[in-house]
């Protein structure tokens, strides 16, 4: 008869095993790498480093490095999401957001979501801003979490947020009470809350169709013939034409893809396009307006490549470029030559 | 049954015009002969035609036959001209997209894997779906570095040569983004399986199992409840794994169908957390901390949370349950012909193995029972495909996995029940393809 102990004693065979495989690889951690690493912030605070900022101070740092993704007012949608907004003095008091509930709020602003305000120090800390990430001091990030809680009506404009005053405003936070761990999508064994049947024959209703994409949108996504193999039992539809009118496969032999510029693809590589636009202004100007500013300057090309490399601030705003020392020399040469071209 | 033999049509210029679609729908031979004419000379040109059906009065035969073409008649190029193969340039067409509009900045958004174009379960490493959070880097293996510390009994630092030293095992996973399907929780919002269930890859993952390295350090197996996994990258990303999971299957890899990761996959070290949504596989993975709380970072508490009906949010939402899709034909194509029409599709679930895929024409009216191609692995892709006949008429068409826990995939109407229309997240309803008569495919929803 099969004892019940041998697949026990295996599983400790096995895992002794693994634990002998791996002896005498790597090697302890010292305690200045720890510090260097561990940076994360626990919703019980544990992990929160000493420090203190207030919203005046907040406010200094929030205009020169964060407003231009998230607005004055932490309240813009032009890059990210609202932080700020559709909390009220009542959620504040629940800590529970009203406008969650029903469809009369558009957008979900972070402080109508967060439910634990060590959320916002860690990720603070560890990645902001957006550009530049690690760059903020302890103190620089009690400073601003201090102005992002003043502007969501959380904390008074004459408040010093520090290790011990944070304790208080995890207890006013509008949405504190919001979140629920219970179902089953976390836990290995978790039961699912949706039980379908596999219903075979005379299923359900007479199907009748409530949702199409609109014609205006048709084409919205780019000619879908030209997301399609053009071969084999299908074709991508022509989007270029009404519905009716469709006709299959691509227009051309199928090679046809127009290979963008040399300088378009090494500045998308570079990360350029994360703030500039071809065209449009966005964090930083654009290229065509580059182009016209430096038109018949001899000097433009060292000059920006140095800027590029080095990082500037005050050429178009107050929005710095941060160094940018990933792009090897020779492709800022080529991006800034492209640039000055007329980015095309 | 005796079935005609799938036919494929190309005209002259790789198209039909609506006439020839319905003419060829209609099964009108005469068509066949005029393009077939027409074909006539043009290298360009090639019509399929059965055995034994050649029309009268046509050419001898196929140009593409007849005639000599470019490759049979010169000099091949030589071994190694490309150190790292390419696709055919014929292949241009099967790109990952970002979908226009759904994110404002390029390095904090999304690419979607062309699934209409794939054919098995392996997604190709460059066609694979990104997600960056601050877009994507190019890690200097020698000088990366894990860390596992925490509830251990000694913290270490693991080099990248230290880590390909251990037992490592190969595993077959799917990764789906847990916002895959989410642009539809209300109505219909893209065109094509792309940018409905393109956040959706599946890869042969090695490396090393996270509970290796976790006994190595001497987990303290008492109170460690959760591990804390971070990417090296500048969004710093940092999931809560908890402890029953990261024992399981979760392995720490390095290797992608049979090389390194790709950088946007997070070379040279990435979590895989199989069946669990795609934020928690961190990528440019750096350090492992065992705690006995779970951390509520930025990506479970302010996104990556499920907003209910009653305005609460499900916080750490990680399964992805079983769902399915058919990638051909989907929206955005067309049908060239009737007849035979090979129906096929992806399934998988997050809690184990597919254990049939059902397909129905009549918008869930009647289903029937799919094959499953083999192989049939846990928490990774499933190809499945069901033989049509397309008769020119309207269908609708849909797929419903049920996996071996026996959770059937259910209805967008039944999901809704539970979840309304806010959650973004974990949209794993049934999707319905509409078959027009002009043979055009489009993403619509029932009621």
């Amino acid at each position: 008869m099969c004892s019940w102990r041998e697949p026990l004693v295996l599983a400790a065979l096995l895992a002794a095993g693994a634990a002998q495989a791996a002896e005498g690889v790597g090697r302890p951690a010292t305690p200045a790498e720890l510090r260097a690493w561990d940076i994360d912030v626990r919703p019980d605070f544990q992990g929160l480093p000493r420090g203190s900022g207030s919203v005046l101070r907040g406010q200094e740092l929030w205009d020169a490095k964060c407003a231009s993704c998230h607005g004055t007012f932490g309240e813009s949608n032009e890059v990210f999401t609202p932080l700020v907004g559709g909390t009220t003095a009542e959620d504040q008091a629940r800590g529970r957001v009203a406008a969650l509930t029903g469809n009369g709020h558009p957008q979900r602003t972070t402080l109508m979501k967060v439910a634990t305000v060590s959320t916002l120090f860690d990720y603070i800390r560890r990645a902001m801003p957006w550009d530049a990430p690690r760059s903020l001091s302890d103190d620089d990030t009690y400073a601003v979490l201090a102005y992002l809680l003043n502007l969501g009506d959380v904390v008074p404009s004459d408040f010093v947020l520090d290790q011990d005053s944070i304790r208080a405003v995890q207890q006013r936070l509008p949405n504190r009470n919001g979140m629920t761990r219970a179902h089953g999508l976390w836990d290995v064994k978790g039961k699912p809350d949706v039980r379908a049947v596999a219903c075979m024959k005379d299923c359900g209703p007479e199907p009748r169709v409530a949702s199409t994409l609109p014609d205006f949108a048709r084409n919205a996504h780019g000619n879908l013939a030209e997301q399609n193999r053009t071969f084999g039992p299908v074709r991508g539809a022509d989007t270029t034409r009404p519905a009716g009118a469709a006709r299959t496969g691509a227009p051309a032999a199928a090679p046809a893809a127009v290979k963008p510029a040399a300088g378009l693809t090494l500045a998308r590589a570079s990360g350029c396009l994360a703030c500039h636009d071809v065209e449009a202004k966005r964090l930083g100007p654009s290229f065509r307006d580059l182009k016209a500013r430096y038109a018949g300057d001899a000097a433009a090309a060292a000059k920006l490549a140095a800027r590029v490399r080095g990082g500037s601030q005050g050429a178009w705003g107050p929005v710095p470029m941060p160094p940018q020392r990933q792009v090897a020399e020779g492709d800022v040469d080529t991006i800034v030559k492209w640039v000055l071209e007329g980015a095309r | 049954m005796p079935s005609k033999s799938a036919r494929i049509l190309r005209a002259p210029e790789n198209f039909l015009t609506q006439e020839q679609i319905t003419e060829v729908s209609a099964g009108r031979r005469s068509f066949l002969r005029r393009a077939f004419l027409a074909a006539g000379g043009i290298a360009a040109g090639a019509v399929a035609v059965r055995a034994g059906a050649a029309p009268v009065g046509a050419p001898a035969g196929d140009p593409a036959i007849l005639e000599r073409q470019p490759w049979n008649t010169s000099l091949g190029k030589p071994v190694a001209a490309r150190g790292y193969g390419l696709p055919s340039p014929y292949e241009a067409n099967l790109q990952r997209r970002e979908s226009p509009g759904l994110t404002r900045v390029n390095a904090a958004s999304v690419s979607f894997a062309p699934l209409q174009g794939l054919f098995g379960i392996i997604t190709p490493s460059g066609l694979h779906f990104e997600r960056h959070h601050q877009g994507w880097q190019d890690v200097d293996p020698a000088k990366h570095r894990l860390m596992v510390h925490g509830l251990v009994r000694q913290a270490k630092v693991y080099t990248m040569d230290d880590l390909m030293r251990l037992p490592s095992v190969s595993r077959i996973h799917f990764i789906e983004c847990g916002a895959n399907t989410g642009m539809e929780w209300g109505n219909v919002a893209v065109p094509t399986v792309q940018y409905t269930h393109g956040m959706l890859s599946c890869s042969e993952f090695t490396g090393v199992r996270l509970s290796t390295l976790l006994d190595d350090c001497g987990l303290d197996r008492a109170k460690g409840r959760y591990v804390l996994a971070e990417g090296a990258d500048g969004s710093g990303m940092t999931r809560t794994v908890a402890i029953d999971r990261a024992l399981d299957d979760v392995l720490v890899a390095w290797g992608q169908n049979g090389e390194m990761l790709r950088p946007e996959n997070g070379y040279p070290l990435r979590l895989v957390v199989p069946g669990v949504q795609g934020v928690s596989w961190v990528k440019w993975l750096r350090r492992i901390e065992v705690g006995d709380q779970p951390w509520a970072t930025k990506d479970e508490a302010i996104h990556y949370v499920d907003l209910m009906p009653d305005g609460r949010h499900r916080q750490y939402t990680s399964i992805q349950e079983a769902k399915s899709v058919i990638t051909t034909p989907s929206g955005g194509q067309v049908l060239v012909e009737q007849g035979a029409c090979e129906v096929t599709g992806l399934a998988w679930s997050g809690r184990g193995k597919i254990k049939r895929v059902d397909v129905s024409f009549d918008g869930g009216r009647s289903w029937t029972p799919a094959r499953l191609e083999t192989p049939v692995l846990s928490k990774a892709l499933t190809r499945f495909s069901v033989s049509w006949r397309w008769d020119g008429r309207a269908a609708l068409l849909q797929s419903r996995a049920v996996d071996d826990t026996g959770y059937v995939q259910p209805t967008t109407r039944l999901l809704r029940e539970v979840r309304g229309t806010r959650s973004i997240y974990h949209n794993n309803a049934i999707q319905t393809w509409r078959v027009d008569p002009n043979g055009e495919v489009s993403n619509v929803q029932l009621a």
